[in-house]
């Protein structure tokens, strides 16, 4: 009974994977493909603007020449911290797969605080450049930059949410090494924010 | 299957604390490779390195995000060791991705040279 039991919340396919991961990485999937039109969108406006805020170079505002408008050292921060709340979240997972409760809470709780300190250097940059003139409208290069940068903010902010629905259930002990997949599908989830933020990155900020 | 065997399955399956670990490394090093690439050309210091690495800079900086992309797929996602069909669903999703914006970079890139004027938005 209780094999059998087993079995059915493990949710095997005729794959031999569980359908919920496989579920994950369709989603991750379709998720690529949505990013990738935001970063092509945002390849094809590179360099076309008529008027400032441009993102390397000195523009002009009322007749005062402007600094660009990206800061590398804020968003170089901000990448160190994403790169390392997903190794975080690998020692976390480790913890739950070995039943280790202490190694799970602990890692878990360090990547929701990288995650919370990302978003949080993006709604500071997001004011910043708006306070320095740029809105959403201003010219091509802001509304594909707010669009691109402002979707991977929304998806870290889903991601936060998710983990940390997940460390409410492991601080209640609900989370026994036998659904430690709990954690690895929000895991897989924050891998991908990650490695989006890996291409973004150095196109949106380091690319001239 | 008990906690314990579920344990072993899983540390069987994924890779050790120890690999994560230098993973983290490895992709830290990356990125810092990545910003100091960007810093020596565009502050042309030190001048020689600058000179060199001026017109390959781009390429460098994307392969470096390539690599970075696939160390996190392969060993932070499990690519490597869970499975042949992730790789595919996950493999085919990216080459519809590239395609996407390969795609998009040429169907503008015609636009921009038959209309040098045309604006996109209109």
């Amino acid at each position: 009974m209780s094999e059998h039991a087993h079995v059915d919340e493990h949710h095997y396919t005729s794959t031999g994977l569980d359908n919920r991961k496989l579920a994950i990485w369709t989603f991750i999937g379709s998720e690529c493909m949505f990013f990738a039109s935001l970063i092509g969108v945002y390849l094809v406006y590179k360099g076309r603007d008529l008027v400032g805020p441009k993102p390397h170079a000195e523009w002009m505002l009322k007749g005062v020449a402007q600094e660009p408008m990206l800061e590398i050292a804020l968003v170089t921060f901000g990448t160190a911290l994403l790169l390392f709340s997903s190794f975080f979240v690998v020692l976390a997972l480790n913890g739950a797969q070995k039943g280790n409760r202490k190694q799970l809470i602990g890692w878990l709780c360090a990547t929701i605080f990288c995650g919370v300190f990302f978003v949080g250097m993006q709604v500071y940059e997001f004011n910043h450049f708006y306070h320095r003139g740029m809105g959403y409208t201003t010219n091509l290069f802001s509304s594909s930059f707010f669009t691109l940068t402002g979707f991977h903010g929304t998806h870290v902010t889903l991601g936060l949410v998710w983990l940390i629905s997940v460390l409410v259930v492991a601080l209640r002990g609900k989370l026994p090494p036998e659904k430690a997949l709990n954690l690895e599908m929000a895991a897989l989830y924050w891998h991908f924010v990650d490695v989006v933020w890996i291409v973004i990155f150095p196109v949106v900020y380091l690319i001239r | 299957m008990d906690a314990a065997v579920h344990a072993e399955h899983a540390e069987h399956s994924h890779p050790t604390w120890q690999t994560y670990t230098k993973i983290a490394l490895v992709l830290f090093a990356l990125t810092a490779l990545e910003v100091w690439s960007y810093d020596i050309v565009h502050r042309h210091s030190p001048a020689g390195l600058a000179t060199v690495l001026e017109p390959v800079v781009n390429e460098v900086l994307l392969i470096l995000s390539a690599i970075k992309f696939a160390l996190v797929a392969m060993f932070y996602m499990h690519l490597k060791s869970d499975g042949k069909l992730l790789s595919g669903v996950f493999g085919f999703s990216l080459a519809l991705a590239a395609f996407i914006v390969v795609a998009l970079l040429i169907i503008f890139s015609y636009l921009y040279q038959v209309h040098p004027t045309a604006n996109p938005l209109k």
